[in-house]
């Protein structure tokens, strides 16, 4: 029952790392949909099949679209895509950041005394999730609701084009 | 030194984590930029999902639910994230994150 | 009859929630044909030793998926072209190779119909030379025909094809068809880009307006199915489709004003999904020579067209288990008949149904079809949805009220109907050109 674990968290990792280098920006996108897949295959090693598809429906199938969709419309030549080399400076940075990050954190795992697991996995059928949801959860829902028409407004907003009077837009 | 399943699960997400805060970081690209915070999210995704697993009472489904608001928030985030970098390219015909500071002061 | 029943093994594999593929067990009051297929699985898989043989009978489970849609799409491609030709008065393949005996000339030439023509197209299909364009993307280019075949074949696997024939049973069955089926607009856009060639490129970029534009009614348009069933299961759908009304009416969800209304507008966004005309703007060949498959020749080229029917068979199959009764048969005396048979023919009477709406609509533009979708399914679906909870809520209520629903349901989805579908059209005519007569 490790063993799934161990080699879903390894490719899941290596993918997303690799993806993180990539100077292709398609490879790089197609790679991180990759990892999200993995995530995916996690929650259902984890026995959290509902969370695993709706991760992949809205991963895999909705974000990755809208993802490629922009990094095609940002784009003039092929060769925008090529993204050019960062400073080092920044990379070195960024690298110290995470690993410091990295260290804390395993740190905390490492010390940190954690209740033995029960051996039976919990299960969430779709029914007990869908009562969660419409029971104790209600608010929450309807505030998602809210979330997303407001996300979906407000995306359409600040990406379309004013048609009569854009001036400061048309450089 | 034995892990149990649910430390292999917590450093899973710390490291994937990372790696997403080390992307974040060093890349100029706002896309890739944004894809990095979209990894910590689904790291921190992980957590929820591990813990719930491996908790030595699991209420019925409680990390799911937050694993699935979470992932609808990140969904209404990545809209908009997508939609401000359609916007910045409009204004600056590119996406390096390093010009995109007119209002700096 | 006895059935052997095949225990799964309790190993810590079934952590995956994996179940035994193909264990539902059959009955002894089923008939011998209604069981068979488990019994020969049984006959294969139970030659070997226990732990062995849920491998095994998942092993079983893909290789009959493959032969059976293999063979399918075989001669689904040959009934396309005779059904297209038929439609446009011309014969279709009808000399594909007949077989002459030089050993017994008395047989003389034996006529096939054009029924050999799957078996020349795939020789040709693997003698061609295979093509990849001098700037492509080659990992991508050859990656994104295996994966869209790889996610076309992952969504069949939870359609039950009969009374005990469904490969992988989950508690959320309808959410992981969409799921896999989801991922292979990626697939199209892998293909697109990786060609390097301009068309391809507008063709991925249209593919993934399509997709997302359509995926929206598609997803809407079952969850009221979900709602009356009670189940994300397909064996529970099909189960809630069980019985008859005074004898002779099925309880088929299409046969109510919002299951009717839900299965057009699945069908309708079933057939952009699987990038099939009149949707095919992807693959416009009049537009862009053939969009993303412009780049691709060989069995690549092949495959795609092995995903694009494996697709169809896909949607058509979960239309038939979520509208359409799934393996039930129409009428009770009429159960006689194996459940995967009815299965089979409402398939290929839906998929019939594809061919001939290739056969006669035109092409749509992009603006009409992206209007199409977000302006008159999207909120068709959405009182859909509404139109099924009044149904449920009156439902419960007398007799009287249980009959009032029918007209009151048929009212809400059909108003709607016409008054979007008049708007709709009142922005098409009349049609001026600016540089033709």
């Amino acid at each position: 029952m490790i063993l799934p674990l161990v080699i879903i968290a390894l490719l899941t990792i290596a993918v997303a790392a690799i993806a993180m280098t990539l100077r292709n920006l398609i490879h790089s996108a197609l790679l991180l949909i990759g990892s999200w897949a993995g995530i995916a295959a996690f929650y259902f090693w984890a026995g959290a099949e509902f969370a695993a598809f709706a991760q992949v429906l809205v991963y895999v199938g909705a974000v990755s679209m809208v993802v490629l969709f922009a990094v095609l419309l940002t784009r003039r030549s092929r060769a925008d895509l090529e993204v050019a080399p960062d400073a080092i400076g920044r990379g070195l940075g960024a690298m110290l950041a995470g690993g410091a990050v990295l260290g804390v954190l395993f740190g905390a795992v490492f010390a940190t005394r954690l209740d033995v697991a029960p051996t039976a996995a919990p299960t969430a059928s779709v029914r007990a999730i869908g009562q969660q949801l419409m029971g104790a959860h209600a608010a929450s829902l309807l505030v998602v609701g809210v979330i997303l028409t407001v996300a979906l407004l407000g995306a359409v907003v600040i990406a379309s084009t004013d048609r009569e009077g854009g001036k400061e837009d048309a450089r | 030194m034995s892990l149990s399943p649910l430390q292999l699960c917590l450093l899973f997400s710390s490291a994937l984590f990372c790696v997403g805060l080390v992307g974040a970081l060093s890349r100029s690209n706002t896309i890739l930029v944004l894809l990095g915070v979209e990894l910590m999210l689904n790291a921190a995704n992980l957590n929820f999902i591990a813990f719930w697993r491996f908790s030595p009472s699991p209420s019925p489904a409680t990390g799911v639910m937050f694993v699935i608001f979470s992932i609808a928030v990140a969904a209404a985030e990545a809209a908009v994230g997508l939609a401000l970098v359609i916007a910045i390219y409009r204004h600056q015909k590119n996406i390096r994150l390093q010009e995109a500071n007119r209002l700096k002061g | 009859m006895s059935v052997v029943v095949v225990a799964t093994s309790a190993s810590e594999w079934t952590a995956l929630r994996v179940v035994d593929s193909l264990a539902l067990v059959a009955t002894a009051t089923d008939r011998f044909l209604e069981c068979a297929p488990v019994m020969l699985r049984d006959a294969v898989t139970g030659l070997l030793p226990d732990p062995w043989r849920w491998i095994a009978n998942g092993l079983f489970a893909i290789v009959a998926i493959f032969a059976v849609f293999g063979l399918l799409f075989a001669f689904l491609t040959l009934a396309e072209r005779k059904i297209l030709g038929r439609v446009q008065n011309r014969p279709g393949p009808n000399r594909a190779p007949t077989p002459t005996f030089p050993f017994a000339k008395f047989l003389g030439k034996i006529r096939t119909y054009g029924l050999a023509q799957p078996f020349a197209d795939g020789v040709k299909a693997l003698t061609k030379e295979d093509i990849v364009p001098d700037g492509a993307d080659k990992v991508l280019h050859f990656l994104a025909p295996v994966a869209l075949l790889a996610f076309a074949t992952l969504t069949l696997v939870v359609i039950p094809f009969g009374r005990n024939l469904v490969a992988l049973q989950l508690d959320a069955a309808v959410l992981y068809f969409f799921a896999a089926g989801a991922a292979t607009e990626l697939a199209v856009f892998m293909a697109g880009w990786a060609s390097r060639n301009k068309y391809s490129l507008l063709a991925a970029m249209r593919a993934l307006a399509q997709l997302i534009s359509y995926e929206l009614p598609l997803l809407l348009s079952w969850v009221p199915v979900v709602m009356i069933a009670g189940s994300l299961s397909t064996v529970a759908i099909v189960e809630a489709q069980a019985g008859w009304k005074f004898g002779f009416i099925p309880h088929w969800h299409v046969l109510t004003p919002w299951g009717f209304a839900g299965f057009v507008i699945f069908m309708v966004a079933a057939l952009a999904e699987s990038n099939r005309s009149p949707f095919d703007l992807p693959e416009a060949e009049s537009e862009l020579i053939a969009g993303h498959l412009t780049e691709y020749s060989g069995f690549k080229y092949a495959f795609f067209f092995m995903a694009e029917y494996f697709g169809m068979c896909a949607l058509s199959g979960m239309a038939v288990t979520l509208f359409l009764g799934g393996w039930r048969a129409p009428l009770p005396f009429l159960e006689f008949i194996p459940s995967y048979a009815w299965f089979g023919a409402k398939l290929l009477a839906l998929i019939l149904g594809f061919m001939w709406i290739r056969a006669t609509f035109p092409r749509l533009r992009i603006d009409q079809l992206t209007r199409f979708s977000w302006k008159f399914l999207v909120p068709l679906a959405l009182i859909n949805l509404g139109n099924t909870v009044v149904w449920a809520l009156m439902s419960g209520g007398s007799p009287a009220l249980a009959l009032a629903r029918w007209p009151v349901c048929a009212a809400i989805i059909v108003v709607p109907f016409v008054w979007l579908g008049r708007a709709q059209s009142a922005s098409y005519a009349p049609r001026t050109y600016r540089y033709a007569a």
